[in-house]
């Protein structure tokens, strides 16, 4: 038998009135049946509200199963005798960086279980060393969690688990809140957890890319395992793990197209080297020209050929400092300019820290430059007489997790809000919030329910909608898709999308996923150290490949496919960076 | 803005002060405080001065960066000092309109000014040299023989150091929300005390919501690692006095009996 058993485990959440009857009961794990082996890597993936963390919750003896039972070293959930030894033995990291870590200082965090379990001093000093050395962040050791990056914050955590010597970390979605830099942080730490200390993970995530080298990867669904088995035999199913929710890395899409389309490649495809040797090693007859040879030299990129108007936002030689004349100064901007035109999709990337939450707060007048100056349609906002609190209006932003602004009793007052005010009519506020609810394709059966009783994804569509109804011209979001599941991110993309077409709104996203960049935008704009990078169109941009890496940024990974097979000597004009480009210039019928 | 409060903060720098036993900090700056009290003359801020002097120096702390702490009670300070230069009767030197500055009330205003900064200086020190954790650890072990009368003490130092290390994060969230209101056109700055007080309703609300989901997010966090109250705890830092603890203390003792001669011959 395993390290961890579930058999035919069930798991229902029961709501109660206020006289304590039950009125409602939701099975949120249903006949789960598990069995995991010492020193294995585990994945489980689904979608948001699939069961996943109530699974791992039950693994940790946080939640008591209603039927079936949890085997934990040996050990039954149920037995409240042996609760303490169980949550010793399968230690447990969450979501949420923040709320896991009790102490003001690292060490002292680390130390937090050891003391729990009553662990003598001397002990509890080696293995609060062990532990920060083996995540490394020994260094960190008297520093103060605040001062910490998302990546490093979940480091400590994983190290104060360690330091309760477990047989086993359960991870539940550790990875959902950080940046890509801190994800392969993270992810590079439990992967070495396991093959070098032996101990066994369980990963929680709906990221595919973080699963590929699992040992054994369950699919969540409805509370059931939909889908179970190696990488290889998972990522072979695109169009199953798309139904259910999920994505698979591109690497794994394209190579999936391509066999649609009578090219011979293996399947299981799951990385960028794994598809470059298959492709490699393919027959001539199916292999294509070096489709790099065909790009022109030059592109033709004046910012003319989008359109010649006057720029809608535009910022001149922009630089700001916090905390100037302290020894906390910092420049977040060092003379930047660009200009943002009327009707594209701008898409502004850089790792955190690059100087984007500034910028897009000077775009709307809630940070003033301390040099340069911001214009709105030829404008200084920052003149005096200028009405910032109008500007706002008409540069909408929405902030990351926009959610936690939510604050009426009901959905439709909380959009009301920004017209409110506006100085609307109360009419007048009413048409519009439902317009931008209608806009965002949240139902009108929700309107008058609590926003915090809503899914993640439909509070994140009302609290757009709650910037959309003021009618904003520009729309700006920090990270919409932040936290939400492979298919939520899908919509609320396509919607912003739909939205910038139909209500005609210049769109500005601040993106961490290059994919998504390349997908979306018309214009990608690069920060890097408070200094703007590149400005161009994102096949342009994404060419740079080298230079994007040197600086901790990445290209969508079909992009690096295409250079990993074909490896054009110098740098192309413009490169290849959707499934569909790379779809289309690897088709033998062309 | 908010977050660039600095009062109290802790100042990381390796320092004898910063090394000793919190319990000794703790009863220092309860013996110190009550010192300033002792005295009557200024004769008794020499010593004090002296004292303090010696602690600072051995702390390390900057003593700019200490100043800094005084800025946010600077307005207090003043208008302690301006009430007794005018409100004390005596040998008036300074006459104009209907106000009169008499000797004794500057004499009395000086020293009460003076006793004020020294106050805040002295205690500062306590909270520039001890993290939060060490301070509430030795409060924890101070406050023990509380606990045969059913006093939690080991709760209630559990929920201050974890009030400590949410603080900045709470603050960090208000200037969130704010902002991410402002966006949505709400108007923090004009309008009567009513409104005012209104419009703070779409930031308070959030605040609450995310406060309670931390709280619940911590609880558990807390569950699995094993937390289960105080009983069977071990320390990571147990509190043992060292040599160095007991030349404080000493250090301390000879500063008390100074203020005390100083008291019975002056």
């Amino acid at each position: 038998m395993g390290i961890v058993t579930t058999d035919n485990l069930v798991y229902e959440y029961v709501r109660h009135d206020e006289n304590g009857d039950r009125v409602g009961v939701k099975r949120a794990i249903d006949g789960v049946s598990i069995d995991v082996e010492k020193g294995q890597f585990i994945a489980v993936l689904g979608h948001n509200g699939s069961g996943k963390s109530t699974f791992a919750k039950q693994l940790n003896a946080l939640l008591a199963p209603t039927e079936g039972t949890v085997i934990v070293c040996g050990m039954d959930t149920r037995d409240d005798e042996q609760i303490w030894e169980i949550r010793k033995s399968a230690g447990m990291v969450f979501q949420n960086p923040d709320n896991q870590i009790i102490a003001t200082i690292v060490e002292d965090d680390v130390a937090f279980g050891p003391e729990n379990l009553g662990v003598e001093t001397g002990e509890m000093k080696r293995r609060v060393e062990e532990s920060l050395k083996a995540v490394g962040m020994y260094e960190h050791r008297k520093d103060s969690p605040n001062h910490l990056s998302g990546g490093q914050k979940q480091r400590v955590a994983v190290a104060g688990i360690l330091a309760m010597k477990p047989e086993c970390i359960i991870l539940d979605e550790p990875t959902a809140m950080l940046d890509p830099n801190g994800r392969k942080e993270v992810l590079r730490t439990i992967r070495r957890l396991n093959r070098e200390e032996g101990i066994t993970v369980i990963h929680i995530t709906h990221y595919m890319s973080e699963v590929t080298e699992a040992d054994v990867i369950f699919v969540m669904n409805h509370g059931k395992v939909a889908m179970q088995g190696t990488p290889k035999q998972i990522f072979s199913q695109v169009e199953k793990l798309q139904e259910l929710g999920l994505d698979a890395p591109q690497a794994t899409i394209l190579a999936h197209k391509l066999r649609q389309g009578g090219i011979p490649l293996p399947e299981g495809i799951l990385s960028v080297e794994g598809f470059t040797e298959a492709y490699r090693a393919l027959p001539e007859a199916y292999r294509v020209r070096n489709p790099y040879e065909s790009i022109p030299e030059h592109v033709e990129e004046s910012v003319t050929e989008l359109n010649n108007e006057a720029p809608l936002l535009e910022l001149r030689d922009v630089t700001y400092t916090y905390s100037p004349n302290t020894a906390y100064e910092k420049k977040a901007l060092d003379s930047v300019s660009l200009q943002i035109r009327q009707g594209e999709f701008v898409c502004l990337i850089g790792h955190t820290g690059s100087g984007k939450s500034t910028l897009i707060q000077l775009l709307n007048g809630l940070e003033k430059p301390t040099s340069g100056l911001v214009l709105y349609r030829g404008q200084n906002i920052n003149e005096k007489g200028y009405d910032r609190r109008a500007l706002r209006s008409k540069v909408g932003l929405v902030f990351q997790y926009p959610e936690h602004q939510l604050f009426e009793s009901t959905v439709l007052r909380d959009v009301c809000f920004g017209p409110k005010n506006q100085g609307l009519s109360e009419e007048e506020q009413k048409e519009r919030a439902k317009g931008a609810l209608k806009l965002v394709g949240v139902g009108e059966e929700l309107w008058n329910d609590s926003p915090l009783a809503l899914s993640g994804g439909q509070k994140r569509r009302v609290a757009i909608a709650g910037v959309l109804a003021m009618h904003p011209e520009v729309l700006i979001l920090d990270e919409p898709t932040a936290g939400l599941d492979p298919q939520g991110r899908d919509e609320i993309l396509t919607e912003i999308a739909r939205i910038r077409r139909e209500a005609g709104i210049t769109v500005v996203l601040v993106s961490h996923s290059m994919e998504d960049v390349a997908g979306y935008a018309n214009w990608v704009h690069v920060m890097d150290g408070g200094n703007l990078l590149y400005a161009g169109k994102p096949a342009v941009v994404f060419s740079h490949m080298e230079e994007l890496r040197k600086v901790g940024l990445d290209v969508p990974q079909v992009t690096a496919i295409m250079r990993g097979i074909f490896g054009p000597k110098k740098r192309p004009a413009m490169d290849f960076i959707t499934i569909d480009d790379a779809v289309k210039a690897l088709s033998i019928e062309q | 803005m908010l977050r660039d409060i600095t009062i109290g903060q802790y100042y990381p720098t390796p320092s004898l002060i910063h090394r000793l036993d919190p319990r000794v900090k703790i009863i220092g700056t309860l013996v110190y405080i009550v010192s300033l009290f002792l005295f009557d003359s200024f004769y008794g801020f020499g010593i004090t001065i002296l004292f303090l002097t010696g602690v600072i120096i051995l702390s390390r702390v900057p003593f700019r960066y200490i100043l800094r702490g005084l800025k946010p009670i600077l307005f207090l300070l003043f208008l302690t000092m301006v009430f007794n230069f005018f409100l004390i009767p005596g040998h008036v030197i300074v006459h104009f309109w209907i106000f009169r500055i008499t000797e004794e009330g500057l004499y009395r205003g000086l020293f009460v000014g003076f006793r004020l900064i020294l106050l805040i200086l002295g205690s500062s020190m306590m909270t520039f040299t001890t993290t939060p954790v060490r301070l509430t650890d030795g409060l924890e072990q101070l406050m023990k023989p509380l606990s045969l009368i059913k006093v939690p003490v080991h709760d209630v130092a559990m929920m201050m150091s974890i009030a400590l290390r949410f603080i900045p994060i709470l603050l960090e969230e208000t200037d969130k929300i704010m902002k991410a209101q402002q966006a949505r056109g709400a108007d923090f700055e004009s309008g009567n005390v009513f409104k005012r007080v209104k419009a703070m309703v779409p930031i308070f609300i959030p605040l609450l919501i995310s406060a309670f989901r931390r709280a619940f997010d911590l609880a558990m966090a807390m569950e699995a690692r094993c937390y289960q109250g105080g009983k069977g705890r071990t320390k990571f830092h147990p509190l043992k006095y060292r040599l160095r603890d007991w030349l404080a203390y000493g250090y301390l003792a000879v500063y008390l009996a100074a203020i005390i001669l100083l008291r019975k011959w002056i």
